[in-house]
């Protein structure tokens, strides 16, 4: 991991982007890193755009202010590319990460041509197959620590279990369905060639 | 030695209020302080405090409450933003015209109107002069200490004023960050137990307190709550020690930032001193002299001290996250400038007014400040003192 790595979520409210980069900074802060996990609050309603930012460091971290050249960008929602600049300032010796089965041709015309990596996961069919409901954030957790190669991924399932574990103290019922997310998005988040 | 945690400012504050745990919390919900009386709530429903948690029906009472419970002879606390303090404000100078040495918590907002919820120093501005000490905090973590010192400053015998510590809404107070809290009781140990010499509940001396107050003497009132200010700075030095003995942190009444050798400065307050210091390091790798000042003890306003640190200085620039609307310059400006005159030290100095309304201050606008200042160093002279940065072109 490099120094100092900063990463902007794009979602809706309602999806979870905000507590997936709260929880990214929880996970990253558990490996000892120093962190910030702060969404931009703008008027807040459900399926309005929502974007949430995220510093990794191995150092102190004083900036206040926004994200505009992020080392990564994590898309939740795919309805957003058409409407949002989602590559807008990312590095092209970075990486967007986005929740979609559009192919190659599609992406390439709505990310304007961006010339880094780009990762596609399929957090829908992962998360109806592990939760049996929409629950788009655990899967995206899952793939941008492995796409930024935040930490080992056995130590973050078992850091993320510890999580699950109190985070749904009152319903244990959901953990082993939000570790299956964890465990699939693992799997099958991949470089789009 | 401490304990690593990550936390936003505002569990930062309420984790605070939790270790004071103060005889009384009285507040009203408002964005963006709300989650620090939500969090304090549920200590108290779980036993973690055994405080007296009044959930009044406006901020207006919720001073009347601190009030009332401080004059009793409790320690009370609370917590607000912007309007919720423009609601407080007929209590806010009774209750440092009382000496009660009630403790805030107040997460910086933009006064209404248009509506805004986000941050700007309007809020703390408009209550600079009513007789509040007022600490404001980079960060969690200096929101945190600043609420551990809090009553120890306000409290003491040659002080007894009530304290306000100031976090930015928003860009601190829902940002998680890294932390270090201090154990329990330590801070029991640190801040210690309330014992006001006179209370209306101390059967042993009955007195009268908030009476009218007229000509005869209240000029010698306002000249003792002035006194009682000018003290604090004392009081403010001898806390921060204690606290340094216990954390190893250090606090003064501002933080110089590569002042030593600095050809221009910046002068700021709370989350925009952060961004000033990486840009102040990038400047630095080029060569540049650049320093900051971040105040941190805004009020008593720490006039002599801030002169001196800027003395040596080519340029500097005043930057208040909030507009006097005087046609002159932000309030910070005008605090720093005039004791630079009263101190002698002739050096060109702008305002800069930025962030209205939670407009993000980045990197790139700190720069432009900067690079401002040299164009001031290299022409010898202001033309224009009054000046806005990241305002839409």
């Amino acid at each position: 991991m490099k120094d100092l790595i900063e990463i902007r979520w794009h979602g809706r409210g309602g999806q979870g982007a905000k507590t997936a980069s709260l929880l990214l900074a929880d996970t990253a802060f558990n490996t000892g890193k120093y962190i910030q996990g702060f969404p931009e609050y703008g008027p807040e309603r459900m399926g309005a755009p929502i974007t949430a930012y995220n510093r990794i460091s191995n150092s102190p971290i004083r900036i206040h202010s926004n994200i505009y050249e992020p080392d990564y960008v994590v898309v939740v929602d795919d309805t957003l590319l058409e409407s949002v600049d989602v590559t807008a300032g990312l590095k092209e010796d970075g990486a967007i990460v986005i929740n979609t089965t559009k192919d190659k041709e599609y992406l390439n015309k709505v990310l304007h041509g961006y010339k880094g990596k780009i990762y596609t996961i399929d957090a829908r069919k992962i998360s109806l197959e592990a939760l049996g409901k929409y629950f788009p954030n655990t899967p995206m957790l899952a793939a941008i620590v492995k796409v930024a190669g935040i930490m080992d991924e056995n130590k973050f399932l078992e850091d993320m279990k510890g999580s699950f574990k109190h985070k749904f103290a009152k319903k244990p019922e959901v953990i082993d369905g939000n570790m299956k997310a964890l465990e699939l998005a693992l799997k099958q988040v991949n470089e789009v060639q | 030695m401490g304990i690593r945690e990550r936390l936003s400012g505002n569990e930062a504050a309420a984790i605070a209020m939790k270790q004071i745990n103060p005889d009384v919390v009285a507040a009203f919900p408002i964005t963006p302080s709300t989650e620090i009386p939500q969090y304090f709530s549920t200590f108290v429903s779980n036993g973690a405090v055994d405080t007296e948690f009044v959930a009044v029906e406006s901020e207006h009472s919720a001073m009347s409450a601190c009030v009332g419970a401080e004059a009793a002879g409790a320690r009370a606390m609370t917590a607000t933003s912007a309007n919720g303090l423009s609601y407080m404000w007929e209590m806010i100078y009774i209750a440092s015209s009382l000496r009660l040495p009630i403790v805030m918590s107040l997460v910086n907002r933009a006064v209404s109107g248009p509506l805004n919820i986000h941050c700007d120093h309007s809020d703390a501005m408009g209550v600079r002069d009513s007789g509040w000490i007022m600490l404001f905090s980079e960060n969690n973590q200096e929101a945190y200490d600043n609420l551990i010192m809090a009553h120890r400053i306000a409290e003491h015998k040659d002080v007894l004023l009530p304290l306000m510590v100031c976090q930015d809404g928003f860009i601190t107070s829902h940002s998680i960050e890294n932390i270090e809290l201090i154990e329990d009781d330590k801070v029991k140990e640190f801040v210690g137990t309330y014992k006001p010499e006179h209370y209306l509940l101390n059967e042993k001396e009955p007195i009268a307190i908030g009476p009218l107050d007229v000509q005869s003497y209240l000029f010698e009132h306002k000249y003792q709550q002035a006194e009682a200010m000018r003290n604090a700075k004392k009081v403010i030095n001898e806390v921060a020690k204690d606290f340094e003995k216990m954390t190893g942190r250090k606090y003064s009444f501002f933080e110089e930032y590569q002042m030593e050798d600095a050809d221009i400065a910046i002068v700021c307050m709370n989350s925009t001193a952060g961004t000033v210091k990486t840009v102040v390091d990038e400047l630095r790798a080029n060569g540049i002299k650049a320093g900051l000042v971040k105040v941190r003890m805004f009020r008593p306003f720490p006039a002599e001290e801030i002169a001196t640190a800027l003395g040596n200085v080519k340029a500097v620039a005043i930057m208040d996250k909030s507009d006097s609307l005087n046609g002159a310059g932000g309030a910070l400006f005008e605090d720093v400038t005039s004791a630079m005159y009263v101190n002698q030290k002739q050096v060109p100095a702008v305002s800069y007014v930025y962030g209205i309304g939670g407009r993000d201050t980045t990197a790139k606008d700190i720069h432009e400040v900067y690079s401002s200042l040299q164009e001031v160093v290299k022409e010898g002279k202001v033309t224009n003192p009054y000046r806005y940065v990241g305002l839409r072109k």
